[in-house]
């Protein structure tokens, strides 16, 4: 066989070839297949399944996978992964396909919180904790955000104080998805607050059960409760619990951090085909939309966009695939992607006019999909690092740029102003 | 998968930054822009002994015979530099229409030349306003000889042949168009050079009178020739202007980094940050829509006529965008003569039409992904 590299190929080596047909075969004969054609439709937003409920059909198709050896396949086989390389996983999301969308509820879950434990727990609670998580039988969540620090999370205050074997905490996080389904979480907690606000952090992970956390729905600004706020009012978590060294918690959390950006070949959601499918069946005053020459140059910006980002991230598994680690440029996706999302909402509803207002499914164009859409989109603009802060991402840790002045950075916590105008 | 190029084809493009590097630094470009050159012949003859002239030409016509990928690697190179040579209407446009269209005579007069360095080609295709079109076409051939006026031509000044599109029929239909191989130097063709927008690359105007031409491809079938060849040009193209949107950012980030005001170099400001960052990501995006069409250039898959479209909308607004926010980083000083920046956005500009505008493409791809989605 001919190895020589000629450059720029889709072609999958021999062994690739066998693991896609493996894995397409196990998919085909197991999926969940009476929701393939809903799953295949739910591009947009939440994902919802009718007649059923979508965690009880998510969490069978994870076991189910986890069974047979198909679940977390980057992991350690020990921990309920397959122990397969960067590419496998990519082969598999390729043929996981519209089921793939089942793992909404477990993304920060295998992640995030799966990477940080495997890096910072000890051995028994490896292997105690992190099989089912894998398996979906746990799940977990991420507690960093508070109501005072959201892009700059080193200003969280959620206080731990040592009591005993014991921390205890008080305190309030927020933003948090999924932490109303959660069986665990890992929490960033301030532990010394007389040390720059970086330098006093602790790492720990927690029973959501535990007595003294409380779990509110926040009522999101499209209506919708995707997030939470958690309370923790005296809350015990035994000192085996702590990731990584007292105080050491920003490391930690930056191995977290940097694990988000592991998960890149799921693709992000643009809303470019489905507007290129409504444009097609729209029907203007003097036309089909899809031949205005405004409607054609509009289609055209977000299709390269589009394609250009499918094609960033090919070569990032290009890049993956011959042992290079995924860097800070794969915030490019999450940036473009969020701010177009909303643009070709609010171009879907100029199309149509003043119908363009109704929302309710039996009135609205394609049953309302696109005002759902513009609803949401706001949120995907801020969620997991705002649009300025992922430039900021690109222009420093890209670009080389210089940081930005940081008043706050040899100051103790507790002497950082808390209010701006008094 | 292997969605990069192979380790040679990036050896061959730091082979070919290097030698830019050197044979071409901005003051070479200099000579072309402040009109003491036509073009850089030194330069020519460099690129012509490197191989890089005939890198996508078969050996049998005296090309080195690698590829379209190799090509598409040297064009980026050519592009980061602003090499003010006939580079792409020699090898982008003339080269490629004749080896899709040429007679085995055609292609053993000319590509030998064209890798050797001895002859300049172009396409002879608009005459005046508007964007590639059968019915823009009036040029008339008739008898082996044509009529008409063609501009703007790309190095139309210098090119010693050109392949001409001319009308053969008045059908309405895309085969009334033709393509012709005319010898400018061999009369009935005269030539003004045309002042435009980026003086290191000439533009002429050509007036064929009973201009003596010999047919390239079947008669009729000029249409279907130049769609290919535009597409073509368009991922090569694309390549320049990606190469020039890398540089032009590399340029705004290094006075960022150098510049100090209030106390602070200007990257540390966020609202300057923001802009480098922007120009990053549309550089990337348009690099990562150009590997595509590399793909399928070099693949001549079936995918090319959409790749190449998303490639050259992609890179034309990469570069625009680079070019003009790089001025923006510099600010006064990215304004005046002696600093670098203008040239980038002067091609940048002038690429962004040559080959047919931002929304002619924007149109053809629209149409293309339409084609493929009822296929």
């Amino acid at each position: 066989m001919d190895l020589k590299d000629n450059g720029m190929n889709f072609d999958d080596t021999p062994q690739e070839a066998a693991f896609r047909a493996e894995a397409k075969a196990w998919i085909g004969a197991n999926a969940p297949k009476q929701y393939e054609e809903e799953l295949r439709k739910s591009s947009l937003g939440r994902t919802v399944l009718k007649g059923a409920n979508i965690l009880e059909v998510a969490k069978a198709w994870q076991k189910r996978k986890a069974d047979a050896g198909w679940a977390c396949l980057h992991w350690p086989k020990e921990y309920g992964g397959r122990g397969s390389s960067p590419i496998e996983r990519v082969i598999w999301q390729q043929e996981e396909g519209p089921f793939g969308k089942l793992s909404g509820m477990f993304i920060i879950g295998h992640g995030m919180c799966g990477p940080t434990m495997m890096a910072f727990a000890g051995e028994e609670e490896k292997r105690k904790y992190l099989p089912p998580l894998a398996s979906g039988e746990k799940v977990w969540c991420q507690l960093f955000s508070e109501p005072a620090g959201g892009s700059d999370v080193a200003g969280l205050r959620t206080r731990a104080e040592k009591k005993g074997d014991d921390w205890i905490i008080n305190g309030q996080k927020i933003w948090t998805s999924g932490a109303h389904y959660s069986d665990y979480g890992i929490l960033l907690t301030r532990t010394d607050p007389n040390v720059a606000k970086h330098k006093g952090l602790t790492m720990f992970f927690l029973d959501m059960k535990s007595p003294g956390v409380e779990v509110r729905p926040i009522k999101q600004a499209s209506g919708q409760s995707d997030f939470n706020e958690v309370y923790f009012t005296d809350v015990k978590i035994p000192d085996s619990q702590r990731l990584g060294a007292v105080n050491d918690g920003w490391n930690v959390s930056l191995t977290t951090l940097m694990n988000e950006r592991m998960s890149i070949g799921a693709g992000v959601s643009t809303g470019f085909p489905e507007l290129f499918d409504f444009c097609n069946s729209l029907m203007l005053d003097d036309g089909p939309a899809i031949e205005d020459r405004n409607v054609r140059s509009r289609l055209a910006n977000y299709a390269v966009k589009a394609s250009g980002l499918k094609y960033t991230s090919m070569r990032a598994i290009s890049a993956l695939s011959k042992g290079d680690r995924p860097g800070p440029e794969n915030s490019i996706g999450k940036l473009v992607a969020g701010s177009m999302v909303q643009e070709v909402a609010m171009y879907a509803l100029d199309l149509q006019g003043a119908a363009g207002v109704l929302s309710g499914p039996e009135d609205a164009e394609v049953a309302g999909k696109f005002q759902a859409m513009l609803l949401r989109a706001p949120g995907t603009r801020v969620e997991g690092g705002t649009d300025e802060i992922m430039r900021n991402i690109i222009a420093e840790r890209v670009l080389g740029l210089p940081g930005d002045i940081r008043v706050d950075k040899d100051v103790p916590f507790n002497k950082i102003p808390t209010k701006g105008r008094a | 998968m292997n969605f990069d190029f192979s380790d040679e084809q990036k050896q061959m493009r730091d082979a070919a930054r290097k030698f830019l590097a050197e044979k071409c630094p901005p003051k070479a470009v200099r000579e072309v822009l402040d009109g003491k050159a036509t073009y850089d012949k030194a330069l020519w003859k460099g690129l012509a002994e490197m191989g890089f002239l005939g890198v996508a030409i078969p050996e049998e016509f005296g090309g080195a015979g690698a590829g379209h990928l190799e090509l598409c690697v040297i064009a980026e190179e050519m592009g980061r530099a602003l090499a003010p040579v006939p580079f792409s209407s020699t090898v982008y446009l003339a080269a490629e229409a004749l080896l899709l269209a040429g007679s085995d005579a055609q292609k053993q007069k000319w590509l030998p030349k064209i890798a050797s360095g001895d002859a300049i080609g172009t396409l002879a295709l608009f005459e005046g306003k508007g964007n590639p079109s059968p019915q823009a076409i009036k040029l008339s051939a008739a008898g082996g000889t044509l009529n008409g006026v063609k501009k703007p031509v790309p190095d139309g000044a210098i090119a010693d042949f050109a392949v001409v599109a001319a009308r053969t029929g008045s059908t309405g239909r895309d085969a009334d168009i033709s393509l012709f191989l005319v010898d400018l130097k061999a009369g009935g063709v005269e030539v003004r050079s045309l002042t435009n927008i980026d003086p290191t690359h000439g533009q002429a105007e050509l007036t064929f009178k009973n201009c003596k031409a010999e047919p390239l491809g079947a008669a009729g079938e000029g249409w279907g020739i130049l769609t290919q060849v535009l597409d073509r040009a368009a991922v090569l193209m694309a390549f320049e202007q990606v190469g020039g949107s890398d540089r032009a950012l590399e340029m705004g980030r290094d006075y960022a980094l150098d510049r100090i005001a209030f106390g602070r170099p200007i990257g540390s400001f966020q609202a300057v940050k923001h802009i480098l960052a922007d120009m990053y990501v549309s550089a990337t995006l348009a690099r990562s829509n150009c590997y595509y069409g590399a793909w399928a250039l070099s693949t001549n898959a079936s995918e090319l006529p959409e790749a190449a479209a998303a490639a050259r909308i992609s890179a034309t607004q990469a570069f625009q965008h680079c070019s003009k926010n790089n001025i923006q980083v510099h600010g006064g000083m990215g304004f005046t003569w002696e600093f670098d920046c203008h040239m980038y956005y002067r091609r940048a500009n002038a690429t962004a039409v040559t080959l047919g505008s931002l929304s002619y493409w924007e149109d053809q791809l629209i149409d293309r992904m339409r084609k493929k989605n009822a296929a």
